[in-house]
C-alpha cells in the first residue's frame, strides 16, 4: 500500500510519498507517475462540471495484475494517489473513499499551518502518524 | 530546626547527596553510616562534625532527616568554608560553596564535587560534569525572567560564554548565582514582575549563558524528585524567592528572556524549562508573560491571532520552520488556521521548550492542552516552590514542583489516553467512514423508509395512533357505556388491521396492531383486561395473519381466517361458521377480533351474515373481526356489511374466489346495502342521516353513528340472533335489517349517541380505509402469485406437449 500525494500542476512533483511494504518502493514510485496522466485524463474529462465531492474522487484508475490505483483530486488541483495490492481485496470503494476524505482531511490541516508553504514536501508528524495509521488498517 | 534557605545548585546537591545516603530509600533518613561517611570525606575535623550533628539535631533526633541531613551539608558548607559553626549561619551566610565532600565514595559525590565545586568556584572545570540533560528545559516563566531582568544585567556582563549551557561556564556564573542568590531571598519576588517584552528580548541573550550554566549544577542536582525537596522547609522564602534562589537572578532574566525567545538575540538557550517532571507546565509567570506578548500581537485577548502574524511572531525564535511547524500542529488546537490564547501560549511554551533544548512532543501534552492551561496556574504552590530544584525551573517549577509530580504522571496518562482518544475517534471515524460512505451517510434518512414492511411498522404507528386514540376516546366512552368493553379492542385492531402503508404485511400488521394494541391498551383502558386479551388476540391474530398474508394467499387464507378468528373472535365460536375462506378476509383483522364476546358476538352475527355469501361471510366473519376491532364496526352491522365488503376485499386478494363471493353477495340486498356500505362506509357517513341510509342499506355507513347503538343493541340482542343467521346472506340483511331498526331507535336516542357514532363512523372508515389498502396489496400479491403460477404452467406446458 502506498500513498502519494503529488502537487498541483505543471510540477507535479510528489509532496508526499508513503508506502507500508518499503520494498519495491521504487517500483511503487513509477507507478504514481505513470498514474499521473490517467489521473489528468480523468480531469480533463470532467470538463466544466463543477468540481463537487463526488469528482473528486476518481475511483479505480487502472488496475495492473499486482495492485490497483485509485486517485483523488482537490479542487485546487493537488492530487492523492493510493496503490493497494490486488490481493487486498476486503478493501472496498467506500474504504477507499473515507481514506482519501482522511487525507483531505489531514492535508487541509498541513495547509492551514502557517509554517507551511505551498509546495513545499510534508513534513508533519501528525500527517505521517495519521497516513501510518491508516495504511496499518489497510494491510 | 529554622527554615533553611537553599540556592537551588545547594538544592539539587544536598538532594542528590541524601540520596545517596538513603541506602534504605526510605526516603525520609539518611543512613548513619552513609551520613557519617559523608562528614568524613568532607574532611572536618570530629568535633567539627559532632557539632554539626548537633546543630542540625540529629543527636537530637538520633537520624538524619531530610531537613537534618539538609542543616548538616549546610553547616559542613559553612565549616568547609571556614565560617564559626552556627545555626544562624545556616541562612545568613551568602556565597556559600556547596559543601565539599572528598571523593572517594563514589563517583556521585565526586561528580556532585566536581560540579558544584565549580559553581563554588573551583577552578576546577569539569567538563565531564554532567552535562544539563537535553530534555530539561529550564524554561523559566516570564516572571522568573523579570526578577533577573534587573539582576541579569550584572550577570550578563559577566555571561560571555555562548549560551550552550556548559559545565565550564558554570565557574563564571556560579558566584554570581550565589550572589545572587544572597540577594533572592529578600528581594527576590520584588523582580518578579514581568517586564515589558522588550527588556525580555534583550536580556533574554544575556541571560541565557549565565543561567545556562547555573542550570548546570542543577540539573546534575535533579535526580532528587522535587517532592523531595518540598520537604525543606523553605517557610521562609516565598516560593519566588525561592525560584529566585535556585537560579540567579541572571538564571531568571535568562529564563525569561528565554521564553520570550527573544528575536534580537540568538535563542538558543533557553534551557531553563519548566520542571524536570512536567517540562509542559506553564507557570503563572510564564503564563503572564505569554499573555503579555499575546497582547502585542491581538489586543483582544479573547480573539484571534492569524496564521500569519504567529508566523512572524515565532519565526523571530529562529527556530527552523520545520520545528515551527510541528509547534504549530501541536498547539492550533483546532485548526483553524489562528491561535487563540490558549493556543498561543502552549505554542510560545513549545518554542521556549524547544529552544532549550526540549524536544518537542509527538502529540500535545495534556498541561498545554487549551483547557488544561488555565488549571495549571492555580497548580503553583508557593512554598513548595521553593524546591525549585525541579528541573531548573526556579519560582514557578518549584510551585508545579509538588504539581508536576503528580501531573506528570497524569499527564502522560492523559497523552495516552489523548491519543488514544484520537485514534478510538479516528478509528471511530474510519469505522464510519467504512461501515458507510458518505453517500451512504446522507442516504441515512432515506433508509428510514420503510424498506421493508417491518420497517413500515415505524411509520404506521403514529399514524395508527391517532386512529387509536380516537378509537380509545371512543373506546372509553363506550366502555362507560358499558357496552363497548370490546369495541376499544376492535378499535384498536382495526388501525392495525388497516395499516395506512399498504406495505401492511402481515407483519406490519402485527406489529402495529401490537403497537396499537400497545398503546391502545395503555390508554383506552386502565381496567380492561378484555383490551388486555384484546391485544393479546389481536397479537395472535397478528401473527396469525402474518403468514397467512405473506404466505401464499390461498390455501392457507382459509383456514387461517378460520384459527384467527377462532383464536381471536369469540365470533367463532358463536358463529360457528367462518368458512376458511370467508375468514380469510377476516384474517386481516384477527387481530381486531380480540375476545369480546359483546362485540364479537355482534360482530358474530354480522359476520355470519357475509359468511352466507361465499365471500360475504367470509367478509362477515371479518366484520365480527372488525366489530371487535372498532366498536364503531362491530356496533354497526352496517360495518359488518360493509366489513364484509371489505372482507370481501381481502378475501379476493387472498383467495381470488372471494371476489366472486363478493359479487355474489351483491345481489343481495345486503349484498347491494354493502356495495353501498362499502361506498358509505368509505365515505364517512356520520350523521345520523347515514344511519337511517344504513339502515336502509344496512352496510353503507358501516361507521353510521348508529354503530355504538346498534352495537348495543345488536350485540346483545341482535348480534345474537343475527349469530344465528350468521350463516346466511340472509342473516346479513337480517342484521343490517336488524340494525336499521336499532338505528332509528338510536337516532331517535341522542345527540349523543350521533356524535359517538360520529366518531366511530369516522374511525370505521379509518379502519376501512387501512383495510383496503391491505385488500388491494393482498390482491396485487396474489395476482402475482396467479402470474407466477401461470408462466410455471406455460413452462411445462411444451413438456406436456413432448
Amino acid at each position: 500500500v502506498l500513498v502519494s500525494i503529488i502537487s498541483s500542476p505543471p510540477q507535479n512533483y510528489p509532496l508526499y510519498i508513503r508506502s507500508v511494504p518499503t520494498e519495491n518502493e521504487l517500483k511503487f514510485h513509477y507507478t504514481v507517475h505513470t498514474s499521473l496522466d490517467v489521473v489528468d485524463e480523468k480531469i480533463s474529462a470532467m470538463g466544466k462540471a463543477l468540481v463537487d465531492q463526488r469528482e473528486l474522487y476518481l475511483g479505480l484508475l487502472y488496475p495492473t495484475e499486482d495492485y490497483k490505483v485509485y486517485g483523488y483530486v482537490t479542487n485546487s488541483k493537488v492530487k492523492f494517489v493510493m496503490v493497494v495490492d490486488s490481493s487486498n481485496t476486503a478493501l472496498r470503494d467506500n474504504e477507499i473513499r473515507s481514506m482519501f476524505r482522511k487525507l483531505h482531511n489531514s492535508y487541509t490541516d498541513i495547509m492551514c499551518n502557517p509554517f507551511y508553504n505551498p509546495g513545499d514536501r510534508i513534513h508533519s508528524r501528525a500527517f505521517d502518524n495519521m497516513v501510518n495509521s491508516m495504511m496499518m488498517q489497510v494491510c | 530546626m529554622e527554615g533553611l534557605t537553599l540556592s537551588e545548585a545547594e538544592q539539587r546537591y544536598y538532594c542528590d547527596l541524601f540520596s545517596y545516603c538513603d541506602t534504605e530509600s526510605t526516603k525520609k533518613v539518611a543512613s548513619n553510616g552513609r551520613v557519617l561517611e559523608l562528614f568524613r570525606a568532607a574532611q572536618l575535623p570530629n568535633d567539627v562534625v559532632m557539632q554539626i550533628m548537633e546543630l542540625c539535631g540529629a543527636t537530637r533526633l538520633g537520624y538524619f532527616g531530610r531537613s537534618q541531613f539538609y542543616i548538616a551539608l549546610k553547616l559542613v558548607a559553612v565549616a568547609q568554608s571556614g565560617l564559626p559553626l552556627r545555626v544562624e549561619s545556616l541562612n545568613t551566610v551568602k556565597d556559600l560553596p556547596l559543601p565539599r565532600f572528598v571523593v572517594s565514595k563514589n563517583e556521585q559525590e565526586s561528580r556532585h564535587t566536581a560540579l558544584y565545586s565549580s559553581d563554588a568556584d573551583n577552578p576546577a572545570s569539569y567538563s565531564g560534569v554532567i552535562p544539563p540533560p537535553p530534555g530539561r528545559i529550564q524554561v523559566k516563566k516570564g516572571s522568573v525572567s523579570h526578577d533577573a531582568v534587573q539582576q541579569r544585567t550584572s550577570t550578563d556582563q559577566q555571561e560571555s560564554t555562548s549560551p550552550v549551557v556548559s559545565p565550564q561556564q558554570s565557574p563564571p556564573t556560579s558566584p554570581h548565582t550565589w550572589r545572587k542568590h544572597s540577594r533572592h531571598p529578600s528581594g527576590g519576588n520584588n523582580e518578579r514582575p514581568l517586564a515589558g517584552p522588550g527588556p525580555f528580548w534583550a536580556p533574554f541573550s544575556e541571560a541565557q549563558p549565565g543561567s545556562s550554566t547555573s542550570s548546570d549544577p542543577i540539573w546534575s542536582g535533579h535526580s532528587p524528585p522535587p517532592h523531595q525537596e518540598n520537604w525543606v522547609s523553605f517557610a521562609d522564602t516565598p516560593p519566588t524567592s525561592a525560584l529566585l534562589a535556585m537560579h540567579p537572578a541572571s538564571v531568571q532574566d535568562q529564563t525569561t528572556v528565554r521564553t520570550v525567545a527573544s528575536a534580537t538575540t540568538t535563542n538558543e538557550i533557553r534551557r531553563q524549562s519548566s520542571s524536570y517532571d512536567d517540562p509542559w507546565k506553564i507557570t503563572d509567570e510564564q503564563r503572564q508573560y505569554y499573555v503579555n506578548q499575546f497582547k502585542t500581537i491581538q489586543p483582544d485577548l479573547n480573539g484571534f491571532i492569524p496564521g500569519s502574524a504567529a508566523k512572524e511572531f515565532f519565526t523571530k525564535s529562529k527556530l527552523p520552520i520545520l520545528e515551527l511547524s510541528h509547534i504549530w500542529e501541536l498547539s492550533d488546537f483546532d485548526k483553524d488556521g489562528a491561535l487563540t490564547l490558549d493556543e498561543f501560549c502552549a505554542a510560545f511554551h513549545l518554542v521556549v521548550a524547544r529552544k532549550n533544548g526540549y524536544d518537542l512532543p509527538e502529540k500535545l501534552p495534556e498541561s498545554l492542552m487549551p483547557k488544561l492551561i488555565d488549571l495549571e496556574d492555580s497548580t503553583v504552590i508557593p512554598v513548595i516552590s521553593e524546591v525549585g530544584e525541579q528541573t531548573g525551573e526556579v519560582g514557578y517549577s518549584s510551585s508545579p514542583a509538588e504539581a508536576p509530580p503528580s501531573k506528570s504522571p497524569s499527564m502522560p496518562s492523559l497523552n495516552q489516553t489523548w491519543p488514544e482518544l484520537n485514534q478510538s475517534s479516528e478509528q471511530w471515524e474510519t469505522f464510519s467512514e467504512r461501515s458507510s460512505s458518505s453517500q451512504t451517510l446522507t442516504q441515512f434518512d432515506s433508509n428510514i423508509a420503510p424498506a421493508d414492511p417491518d420497517t413500515a411498522i415505524v411509520h404506521p404507528v403514529p399514524i395508527r395512533m391517532t386512529p387509536s386514540k380516537i378509537h380509545m376516546q371512543e373506546m372509553e366512552l363506550k366502555r362507560t357505556g358499558s357496552d363497548h368493553a370490546n369495541p376499544t379492542s376492535p378499535l384498536l385492531v382495526k388501525p392495525p388491521d388497516l395499516p395506512e402503508e399498504n406495505k401492511m404485511s402481515s407483519s406490519v400488521k402485527f406489529t402495529a396492531g401490537n403497537t396499537v394494541n400497545g398503546y391502545s391498551s395503555s390508554d383506552s383502558y386502565a381496567s380492561d383486561p378484555e383490551q388486555i386479551g384484546s391485544t393479546v388476540t389481536r397479537q395472535r391474530s397478528h401473527s396469525g395473519t402474518s403468514p397467512d398474508n405473506t404466505a401464499p394467499p390461498p390455501p392457507p387464507p382459509r383456514p387461517h381466517p378460520s384459527h384467527s378468528r377462532s383464536s381471536s373472535l369469540d365470533m367463532n365460536r358463536s358463529f360457528s361458521v367462518t368458512p376458511g375462506q370467508q375468514q380469510a378476509g377476516v384474517v386481516a383483522y384477527p387481530p381486531a377480533v380480540p375476545p369480546r364476546p359483546q362485540p364479537s358476538q355482534g360482530a358474530g352475527p354480522h359476520v355470519h351474515r357475509p359468511v352466507d355469501a361465499e365471500g360475504l361471510i367470509a367478509h362477515t366473519s371479518t366484520s365480527p373481526q372488525q366489530i371487535p376491532e372498532q366498536p364503531n364496526f362491530a356496533d354497526f352491522s352496517q360495518f359488518e356489511a360493509f366489513a364484509v365488503s371489505g372482507v370481501n376485499k381481502e378475501e379476493e386478494d387472498e383467495i381470488e374466489t372471494h371476489s366472486e363471493v363478493l359479487q355474489v353477495e351483491k345481489p343481495s340486498d345486503s349484498a347491494s346495502s354493502l356495495r353501498v356500505a362499502k361506498a358509505d362506509g368509505r365515505v364517512e357517513d356520520k350523521a345520523p342521516a347515514n344511519v337511517p341510509t344504513s339502515a336502509g342499506k344496512g352496510t353503507t355507513p358501516l361507521a353510521p353513528p348508529p354503530k355504538p347503538i346498534r352495537r348495543r343493541l345488536k350485540s346483545e340482542d341482535e348480534l345474537r340472533p343475527e349469530a344465528e343467521e350468521h350463516t346466511q346472506k340472509t342473516g346479513v340483511i337480517a342484521a343490517v335489517l336488524a340494525s336499521q331498526p336499532s338505528i332509528p331507535r338510536s337516532v331517535g336516542k341522542d345527540k349523543k349517541a350521533i356524535q359517538a357514532s360520529i366518531r366511530r363512523n369516522k374511525e370505521t372508515n379509518t379502519v376501512l380505509a387501512r383495510l383496503n389498502s391491505e385488500l388491494q396489496q393482498q390482491l396485487k400479491d396474489v395476482l402475482e402469485e396467479r402470474i407466477s403460477l401461470e408462466v410455471q404452467l406455460e413452462q411445462l406446458r411444451p413438456f406436456s406437449h413432448l
